[in-house]
């Protein structure tokens, strides 16, 4: 083959007749164009002059409309069939404000036969201002059988108004895992542009966050077409035809509404976060977050000062702190660590390490405080691990360096989202080498090392992230992803299809496997020593629990300051964090629990944890894992 | 020695934006005034929607922007990039069916993280590409081997986006193929033949590779009635928009087809109905005239065109800009079955605008990079 600029001269060619064939075979398709052009010129005259009397009188009397149908979206329920968003049938006043001549006047007029706030009124001007033209847009919603009536007789006064019976959907539990399920709002102009309009005629309404965003598509199902004789003000007068829309799929998530509501009492009304996984298959059981906030206030557009009392409150009502609050995970951190030093051979087993109270390397002038001032003295893997002393870390973390540290936590699911779909999971921050020089630019030091070791500085994971990280423990290095959908019952066969059962991965494989029995009994004595960090939620249990507990600084300490609980606002107070799973001979549940501003890991994070536990594990308090 | 006087004195007296910019000053002109009226009656259509008018500005500014891109890439250096231009949008055409996102019902989408990718797009450019650059290193007319090969490099990739399943695009791709074999000068008695062939394979087709939608639609051209609540529908609102328009239309932002609703898929591919039930009979012929302007200074530039590739290539895109304005007139006047095509330039919507304006980019490079020797 030829190539180059003269590649055709290779052959023996009629360059001037393949031109002069080019320019007749050109003249040949000019020629088709300009009959087909002439075609669609004859059509269109066709159709505007000779067709135009009749197209005229048929534009005229165009009184065949085609009404989508929008279907009825799925209803979400968790894994024992409790309804946690539904459909109800409620009447709503209806107001179209294109066919309005004067909204003032209507409103006013509107006010003084029904019962309208103003917190509606400016509601509904919001919703105005953002909705497409020429859409029916409540002005109140759940009215009365009164009010139905009352509007009925004083109908002919107000055109343009009307009550209509719409399903809106509602959540019977209110805040109860508000945050999990999501709600759905009232579609926007961007959401309008993105969306299938065939499959969304109609539809006013489009899952906004959790549950109802991340299942959307099933939930949503398929709109129909109505096909209607109206009148000149487009008026319905009968219906033609009608294609049935197609109902939206229920959608079973994995939660247990009974342990949900478990982890919310016991997080009461602090801040924080309750992640509770079924270890042996992933299951999100319990997905919580506090405070929360009453998601039907979303549905039908929420009023301003509401929505901002919601958007400032310091406490974030609105944040999902179950898979968006990245906290530093402190010690918890250590049971990850511990494993990487035996399997490192940095440290071993039996050997003890002495803590005098603080940690110094060479040539450094730092010391590194123990939490315990005084020092906890020689300490070994277990007794490091139930006391969290801080020291024997340090010095696990310095010798094992940053780079092993990150590569073996990184395999536990640290710094990367957990993958289940949930909206807006975050990705926490697994510090290394790498992560430092493209998110800083700038190069790792040693000191930092030490302080990753006990899970602050850099360091930030997601509730959801530990309580996954501590099912591998767990399992002992299998890893099942976490899920939040167990099951979707297809509307239109009626049969419920299970989820896929997520593949378990091997990601964790020790070259000595008992290193998994002596970090799972480090762990038991974190709750059942007597020295335990966890001990408080350790007597009276009827089960072996595994756990850490773990404090995180909310800011730093100058090193000579005293650590003065006291003294604190509650704003500067640590957050309490401890994860866990139980049985520890042969796990069923994962839980990890975060209290924003909590003080004590052991002493507040620790009995949130266990109270779900308890609830899981202990039928007799009323339940136990019904499948 | 004339020409190259000619081709000379040709270089000093071009326009400025034709020297520098590489542009063609009349088919930028033509459009221009295209975009213009597509903006106007995207106005309209959308009920006076300025956010949309805005987004489809941004989309022509990114497509003239490609155009004026792709303008400055020589004729010779598209033709050296063609083979892998070809053979990268045919891998991922495969991808595609692999793990393509569903989009839209079918799949079309191949995500790349930060923006999703439609590979058929870049075979709309590819096919007529590889094979003008194929046909030019051999002699023309093309032997029936070289036809063969041609079809095939043609079939298999269409054949890809027909399984998307996207007819509308299969249709444009399979037929800028052959628009290039057609302009090389393939002899009518094989063109006659494989007419008859694809005769005989229509039923086929229709038994064993046309969705149930497809059929329908082809069904419903022949009597809109028998789907009145969809196909069928469009056709007889859009034929009543377009007629009851006249001879000088209902005015600007009056055609009361579209403003009472009865006109489905008005922004997207119905908005040429739009554009003649509120100009008339006038407006429409403008409109046609417009774009056979295009279509001719299209034609000319291929005539003119240096080399063998840059005469197949250009004639084969032009011809394929019609195929577009035809289909979607011919469409919406209710001559066509209803294929997913929209009216270039005007409908909204961008994905397919930029690879129109690439193609142009494409005739500009052809037209303006001369070199004093033709080959």
């Amino acid at each position: 083959m030829a190539n180059g600029r003269n590649s055709d001269d290779n052959q023996l060619r009629d360059r001037t007749g393949e031109k002069r064939q080019f320019t007749r075979r050109t003249f040949v398709a000019g020629t088709g164009v300009l009959a087909l052009m002439g075609l669609l010129g004859g059509r269109m005259g066709q159709l505007q002059v000779a067709g135009h009397q009749r197209y005229s009188t048929l534009s005229q009397a165009n009184r065949v409309k085609l009404v989508p149908i929008p279907p009825n979206r799925g209803l979400i329920y968790d894994r024992n069939g409790i309804v946690l968003a539904e459909n109800r049938p409620n009447f709503q006043l209806l107001v179209t404000p294109e066919q309005i001549p004067d909204m003032e006047a209507t409103l006013s007029g509107l006010r003084q036969i029904l019962d309208i706030s103003d917190a509606e009124v400016e509601r509904f001007r919001d919703l105005v201002a953002r909705s497409r033209s020429f859409e029916a847009l409540p002005l109140k919603v759940r009215l009365t059988d009164r009010e139905v009536a009352v509007f009925a007789t004083n109908r002919h006064r107000f055109p343009g108004v009307e009550v209509e019976a719409r399903l809106s959907r509602h959540y019977p539990h209110g805040s109860h895992a508000a945050h999990a399920i999501g709600y759905v709002g009232r579609i926007n102009e961007q959401e309008l542009q993105r969306l299938d309009s065939r499959g969304y005629g109609g539809s006013s309404h489009i899952g906004k966050t959790g549950s109802e965003l991340q299942f959307e598509e099933r939930l949503h199902g398929e709109s129909g077409l109505e096909r209607v004789e109206t009148n000149a003000l487009g008026r319905v007068i009968q219906p033609l035809g009608r294609r049935a829309p197609e109902p939206g799929d229920d959608v079973v998530m994995t939660l247990d509404s009974r342990l949900q509501r478990v982890a919310e009492d016991a997080l009461g009304d602090q801040s924080g976060s309750v992640v509770a996984i079924d270890v042996r298959n992933g299951d999100i059981l319990a997905l919580a977050s506090t405070p929360s906030f009453d998601p039907n206030l979303f549905v039908n557009g929420i009023d301003r000062a509401t929505y901002a009392g919601l958007q400032e409150n310091p406490e974030r009502p609105l944040f999902n702190r179950a898979v968006r609050g990245q906290y530093p995970p402190g010690s918890t951190i250590k049971p990850f660590l511990g494993l990487a030093g035996l399997e490192h051979g940095t440290v071993d087993p039996d050997d003890t390490y002495y803590c005098p109270g603080y940690f110094t390397i060479d040539n450094v002038n730092h010391r590194w405080r123990c939490w315990r001032r005084v020092g906890h003295g020689d300490m070994d893997f277990a007794s490091a691990m139930a006391q969290s002393c801080d020291v024997y870390y340090y010095n696990l973390g310095y010798e094992l360096g940053i780079d092993a540290m990150a590569a073996f936590l990184g395999r536990f699911g640290f710094g990367r989202k957990p993958g289940t779909g949930i909206p807006g999971e975050r990705d926490g921050i697994l510090p290394s080498r790498e992560w430092k020089r493209n998110a800083r630019g700038e190069s790792w030091y040693h000191g930092e090392t030490i302080i990753t070791a006990i899970g602050q500085g850099y360091f930030l994971a997601t509730p959801l992230q530990l309580a996954h990280a501590t099912s591998v423990i767990a399992n002992r290095g299998l890893s099942f992803p976490p899920r939040i959908l167990r099951a979707v019952r297809e509307a239109a066969t009626g049969k419920t299809v299970e989820a896929a059962a997520p593949e378990p991965e091997r990601v964790v494989e020790l070259d000595n496997p008992e290193h998994w029995d002596y970090l799972v009994a480090a762990l038991e004595r974190v709750i059942h020593g007597e020295r335990g960090t966890g001990r408080s939620v350790g007597s009276d249990l009827g089960y072996r629990m595994a756990g850490k507990t773990g404090t995180s600084q909310v800011f730093s300490l100058g090193q000579e300051e005293d650590y003065d609980e006291e003294k604190l606002r509650r704003g500067l107070l640590d957050h309490a964090l401890f994860t866990a799973f139980a049985p520890a001979n042969d796990p069923r549940i994962a839980v990890t629990a975060v209290v924003e501003h909590g003080g004590s890991g052991g002493g507040v994070a620790a009995p949130v944890a266990r109270k779900v536990m308890d609830a899981y594990l202990n039928p007799a308090d009323g339940g136990g894992d019904r499948v | 020695m004339s020409e190259l006087a000619d081709n000379v004195a040709t270089r000093r007296t071009t326009p400025v934006l034709q020297r520098i910019l590489h542009l063609d000053v009349q088919l930028v002109t033509a459009l221009l005034l295209l975009s213009i009226a597509g903006l106007a009656i995207l106005y309209s259509a959308t009920d006076r929607s300025m956010e949309a008018v805005q987004s489809q500005l941004i989309r022509m500014a990114i497509a003239f922007a490609t155009m004026v891109v792709v303008a400055q890439i020589p004729p010779d250096t598209l033709r050296r990039w063609t083979p892998w231009v070809y053979l990268g949008g045919l891998g991922m055409l495969g991808l595609v069916l692999l793990i393509g996102t569903i989009g839209q019902g079918a799949q079309r989408w191949l995500d790349l993280g930060i923006v999703r990718f439609q590979p058929s797009e870049l075979m709309k450019l590819a096919i007529p590409m590889a094979i003008a650059w194929y046909l030019s290193m051999r002699p023309l007319p093309p032997s029936l081997l070289n036809v063969l090969v041609a079809t095939v490099a043609i079939g298999v990739p269409t054949g890809l986006i027909i399984l998307q399943p996207d007819l509308g695009t299969a249709l444009l791709v399979g037929a800028s193929g052959f628009f290039v074999l057609f302009l090389a000068g393939m002899r009518w008695r094989i063109m006659i033949a494989a007419l008859l062939a694809i005769v005989a394979l229509i039923p086929v087709f229709w038994l064993f590779v046309m969705r149930d939608y497809q059929k329908q639609r082809v069904l419903t051209l022949f009597n809109p009635e028998r789907d009145p609540l969809g196909a069928g529908y469009h056709i007889i609102q859009s034929t009543i928009a377009i007629g009851s328009g006249g001879v000088f239309g209902k005015g600007w932002l009056n055609g009361t087809q579209s403003h009472l609703e009865f006109l489905p898929e008005r922004n997207t591919d119905f908005i040429f109905a739009v554009f003649a039930e509120e100009f008339g009979l006038i407006g429409v012929l403008h409109l046609l005239a417009l774009y056979l302007f295009i279509i001719g200074r299209g034609l000319y530039i291929a005539v003119n065109a240096q080399d063998t590739y840059g005469r197949l290539l250009a004639g084969s895109l032009t011809l394929t800009f019609f195929v577009y304005v035809f289909v979607n007139v011919g469409m919406v006047s209710g001559l066509m079955p209803v294929v997913g095509l929209p009216l270039p330039m005007v409908s909204y919507g961008g994905t397919s605008m930029v690879t129109l304006m690439a193609a142009f980019g494409m005739l500009m490079s052809i037209r303006t990079h001369r070199k004093l020797w033709a080959s």
